[in-house]
């Protein structure tokens, strides 16, 4: 690993950024399409559902290297988004983070809002509220395991390591995070970096989770106090 | 005599292929108080369902203000009518926000009339209480209040006091008389009561086994009921 001294810490920060960047915008990205899927999930009857319910599960369940193997399929010269040309690029780590995160978000934003007393909804929109206004309201009364949906998202992305080796590469300086670097470290033998990096990672998932659990038990006024 | 508030023509409800309610002819005036009885499963919840627009008819026709009822129905119709149920869900908020719920979503920010309301409900301390800590009773005059807040020109109750302590029903009944006498809404209250019916009533239906079996002034109703069920409910016997 070529972290010396003297550009130790931009490097570190480097790293560092990167995989905030990465997993950010990837849980960004899974939120905005996993939560409304999962209402919609939750509140739609129709023929197939439980078939796609299994999906979904199942792909709770992905392992991340099968997952990078398939992005870096698809992304590859030959492949169907080959001309996008982002193989080994931090643009392929979100989209396999996204995949990642995607049926986590789902999966879990519907087995919360399925937990609401359905009761609930059906007296809203009583109230004059449109399909909107009673959707939010109910992911608001789910919000606790909403946000546990995304946690868990971020909690399968932050620190997978198989995705991000195969469609990133791991290249110095482009598409090195904390978790391939954490393995190279390891594999040369750099113990006490690898365990520093781990340290690393480990506090940067704890820092986000505090976030999260503030937002579970004092919400903002627009998730519903 | 004006054209009728609502008129339901031939109206059936169904739930998964099986016919659940049955209305011949019947109509709603505006600002009377019709009261609907009749046993459990008679399709009661169902008739108001569709009074409230939130279900569409499997056949017939719905009419409100002499206008045919699309489904879904448009949002400013929809806003005009509301439901107090028998169990009421609420927010996991404060019983403000619940009851301006029906305000915010109208963009209509909440106010002194608010306060006011709560005060004729016997709500006013508990305003900052969450839904979650409150009584059975204190609930459902929650339930009350976030519809009257948005000043229904229709308010279907469904068994709005079963299961109430005396206090609570006399509140919420004191409040639906409150609007009897104002005329200010067209009220349809379901109720098992025969004692509440009587109390209530300018008109009522009897439901059973999911069709309208009678419908009356509430005089002629209670007086001279026509079918032997509406006499035994009349009389306060077990109607099954």
């Amino acid at each position: 690993m070529q972290l010396a001294a003297p550009s130790f810490l931009a490097d570190l920060a480097e790293i560092v950024l990167l995989t905030i960047r990465v997993t950010g915008v990837a849980l960004a990205a899974a939120t905005l399409l996993g939560v409304p899927v999962g209402a919609l999930m939750a509140f739609s009857r129709f023929p197939g559902r439980r078939l796609l319910v299994a999906v979904i599960y199942t792909g709770m369940g992905l392992p991340p290297v099968v997952v990078g193997l398939v992005v870096y399929l698809a992304l590859s010269r030959s492949g169907p988004l080959g001309t996008l040309g982002w193989l080994f690029t931090p643009a392929a780590m979100t989209v396999a983070q996204t995949v990642i995160a995607l049926p986590l978000v789902i999966g879990l934003t519907m087995t919360g809002l399925e937990a609401v007393d359905p009761q609930l909804r059906l007296q809203l929109r009583a109230l004059g509220a449109d399909r909107r206004q009673e959707s939010w309201a109910m992911l608001g009364e789910a919000r606790s395991a909403v946000i546990a949906a995304v946690v868990a998202g971020f909690g399968g992305i932050i620190s997978e390591v198989g995705a991000a080796m195969l469609v990133g590469g791991n290249i110095e300086g482009q598409t090195r995070v904390l978790s391939t670097a954490i393995v190279l470290g390891t594999r040369m033998g750099e113990y006490s970096l690898a365990l520093a990096l781990g340290g690393i990672l480990l506090a940067l998932a704890f820092l986000v989770n505090i976030v999260f659990i503030r937002l579970q038990h004092r919400p903002p006024w627009w998730l519903g106090r | 005599m004006s054209a009728p508030l609502y008129e339901l023509r031939q109206v059936e409800a169904s739930y998964r292929g099986r016919r659940i309610l049955e209305v011949d002819q019947l109509a709603v005036q505006q600002g009377e108080t019709l009261v609907v009885v009749g046993p459990n499963g008679a399709g009661k919840s169902t008739l108001l369902r569709l009074l409230n627009f939130l279900e569409p008819a499997s056949g017939g026709t719905l009419h409100f203000q002499a206008e045919p009822v699309p489904h879904p129905a448009p949002i400013e119709l929809r806003r005009r009518v509301t439901t107090v149920f028998q169990r009421p869900a609420l927010l996991n908020r404060t019983v403000w926000d619940n009851v301006a719920y029906g305000l915010r979503v109208r963009g209509r920010a909440p106010g002194e009339r608010l306060r006011g309301l709560l005060r004729s409900l016997d709500l006013e301390g508990l305003a900052d209480a969450r839904a979650g800590s409150l009584s059975g009773g204190e609930a459902q005059r929650a339930a009350l209040a976030r519809a009257l807040a948005v000043e229904p020109e229709v308010l279907l109750l469904d068994e709005p006091t079963a299961n109430l302590d005396p206090y609570n029903l006399s509140v919420v009944e004191g409040m639906i008389q409150q609007l009897r006498a104002e005329g200010s809404c067209t009220l349809v209250v379901v109720t098992h009561n025969v004692f509440q019916a009587r109390r209530l009533a300018d008109r009522v239906a009897m439901l059973h086994g999911g069709r309208l079996i009678e419908a009356a002034e509430a005089a002629a109703f209670f007086d001279h009921p026509r079918d032997p069920r509406a006499a035994a409910f009349v009389r306060g016997e077990l109607v099954a």
